[in-house]
């Protein structure tokens, strides 16, 4: 049951672009399973640690400009000396993207941790409005507002079979799903082992955490590395699909884009990123025809302050509890796969 | 005289914080529609500059109570992780409500200050600034006697010490609570009204608004009005120094680096006195 359903869904995802012809409704799709891929590495910080992080876009940021960078190459002058890179194959772009991103993880992980609450959420967003100045001022690197354009789309080479370059939106969708496929499954082993045990553990109680030896800021540290190293390489898809990115992509907008996917869709739970994900993702579609940006932003917020008013928890948390009253014996095998798939 | 504007908005923040344990993400907001509600009345309808700045302020308190009222008051005790996110919700539907009625062009205020600066020695300044200055000196002041020396402010002290204690003494806290926040709002709006004459409106002006004032929270302990009048002054000081000597477009990126250092080095703030407001 629990294995036919997630072939099935996942069959679905893959058949696609094999009936959707419309390009533009692919190329949102592709952009909400971008923001999805970032919004599961936001759940582990803000779901499983309890940690709100509100500067997860300058992860984001960082892995898309590293992976941008590393593929373009570059020239600066950094303390007098001349740093120049050439160009490499994107994919060791996407790479390094990663690679990047986890590091800032790690050391925004270290600095930040010190402090709780209110403080942590503000060094957060300070850490990711600095990173925003950066990229919009270091012109000699990033080009400022000018952008970096022509990115190059990824490119497989296959031994003996010659190379394949990724322009079209199907051979991206693919490259997403793979890349959120990989992402989900990183996240639901490192959760449901002991790791992710202890990372709630002390999202319920933090002294009491402690107190049975659970070491606090390593694991912290480790969720934020693991969190900011995926949203990194969802920032190098980006980058590499979209092939232009400036500094607004570190815009605070985003990351509360990337909060509302996961408060909505439920926080704390495997599926719950996917579902806000995918729904917040796909609403600006929707909406297009009737209403302007302006008052898609306003309907975003007032959904979110009636989510937040109404269904507290999410909406698979939700779900699985209507599904679980409902009291059929299918729908009950169904919820409590769910829910073990969540916790 | 930007130290006094960051000021007025940092004491906001802080009382809001201190008192409710609210993070306001809707500051910034209430900063811009200070400068709204001013040009509006100054340009569109042709009222008196200080008339028009007196209006500004009132209905900035008249909204902040609205958002109290309507959204913070069914939310009490809930942790401050969800009122957060409600606060967050409200900004961006308040910003684009601006960015919707009035554009997203910068707009200006016309003030009937004369334009030739005033000199004193070697200095000029604008008397607009001048203005600004005094203007923002007198809100401070004027908080810090409502705070110290009145009834309102006692119970306000109260609350902030113990909520449950002065519950019980008879203090009303659901009252404290929109008073706390509409005097917080208010103060946000005369900043957006006084400084948005100097400069220009804009509906994004709230975002580095609230940013900042963040920053001068933190800078000044969470909760400490002497804390964040004093963060205020630092933080302009700071931006200015940073703009002339390291580089202008850095002048924003100054006030984030001063909190993570703070935050690293003295956690509670700089002139964090525990448990006390005032």
């Amino acid at each position: 049951m629990k294995r036919a359903l997630t072939v099935l869904w996942l069959a679905f995802l893959a058949s696609v672009p094999l009936w959707l012809g419309d390009q533009y409704f692919l190329h949102v799709l592709i952009i909400a399973g971008i923001f999805t891929i970032a919004a599961m590495s936001l759940n582990l910080l803000l779901g499983y640690t309890g940690q709100l992080s509100l500067g997860h876009v300058a992860f984001f940021g960082i892995g898309a400009y590293a992976s941008a960078l590393t593929a373009l190459g570059f020239e600066v002058t950094l303390f007098g000396w001349r740093v120049v890179h050439e160009p490499w194959p994107a994919l060791a772009g996407f790479a390094i993207g990663i690679l990047v991103a986890g590091l800032c993880g790690y050391a925004i992980g270290k600095l930040s941790f010190r402090v709780r609450g209110a403080y942590f959420v503000i060094v957060t967003i300070s850490f990711a409005e600095v990173t925003r100045l950066v990229a919009l001022n270091w012109v000699e690197l990033t080009q400022g507002p000018l952008a970096l354009n022509n990115i190059p789309p990824f490119t497989l080479a296959f031994p003996g079979l010659g190379e394949y370059t990724m322009w079209g939106k199907v051979p991206n969708y693919y490259a997403v799903l793979a890349v959120a496929v990989i992402a989900y499954l990183v996240i639901r082993r490192l959760v449901l082992s002991r790791i992710g045990r202890a990372m709630v553990a002390l999202r319920e109680n933090e002294p009491l955490a402690m107190s049975v030896g659970i070491d606090v800021t390593r694991f912290l540290v480790l969720a934020a590395v693991v969190s900011a190293a995926i949203a990194g390489a969802a920032g190098a898809l980006y980058a590499h699909f979209v092939r232009i990115i400036d500094p607004d992509i570190f815009l605070f907008i985003y990351t509360v884009t990337m909060v509302i996917m996961v408060v909505a869709g439920g926080k704390g739970t495997l599926a719950g990123p996917v579902v806000g994900g995918l729904l917040f993702g796909m609403l600006p579609v929707l909406l297009r025809a009737y209403a302007s940006p302006t008052l898609q932003w306003i309907i975003y917020g007032m959904l979110m302050i009636l989510v937040v008013f109404f269904l507290p928890r999410g909406i698979v948390p939700a779900v699985e509890t209507w599904w679980q009253n409902k009291g059929s014996v299918i729908a009950r095998s169904a919820a409590t796969w769910r829910s073990r798939g969540a916790r | 005289m930007l130290g006094g504007t960051y000021a007025l908005l940092g004491i906001g923040l802080t009382l809001i914080f201190g008192i409710m344990r609210v993070v306001n993400f809707t500051h910034g907001e209430l900063y811009a529609f200070g400068g709204y509600m001013m040009f509006m009345f100054t340009a569109m309808l042709g009222v008196n500059f200080y008339v028009a700045l007196l209006i500004a302020v009132l209905l900035g308190v008249a909204l902040g109570s609205v958002i109290e009222l309507v959204l913070l008051r069914p939310m009490r005790g809930a942790d401050i992780d969800t009122t957060m996110l409600i606060m967050i919700g409200t900004w961006i539907v308040l910003q684009n409500l601006e960015q919707m009625i009035w554009g997203g062009v910068a707009k200006s205020i016309v003030s009937p200050l004369p334009a030739e600066p005033l000199v004193l020695g070697p200095i000029s300044v604008a008397w607009l600034r001048v203005f600004v200055f005094i203007a923002a000196g007198l809100l401070i002041a004027g908080t810090h006697t409502l705070i110290n020396r009145t009834k309102l402010g006692k119970a306000m002290r109260a609350t902030f010490q113990d909520r449950d204690t002065a519950a019980l003494m008879g203090v009303n806290v659901n009252a404290i609570n929109t008073a706390t926040f509409a005097i917080g709002s208010g103060l946000a709006a005369a900043a957006g009204a006084l400084l948005g004459s100097v400069f220009v409106i804009t509906p994004t002006m709230g975002d580095l608004a609230a940013l900042k004032a963040f920053a001068i929270v933190i800078l000044g302990g969470l909760g400490s009005i002497t804390g964040a009048t004093i963060g205020g002054f630092i933080l302009a000081f700071v931006e200015e120094m940073g703009a002339a000597y390291v580089s202008s477009g850095y002048r924003d990126a100054m006030g984030f680096l001063v909190i993570i250092a703070v935050l690293l080095f003295r956690p509670t703030g700089l002139f964090a006195r525990a448990e006390r407001i005032g």
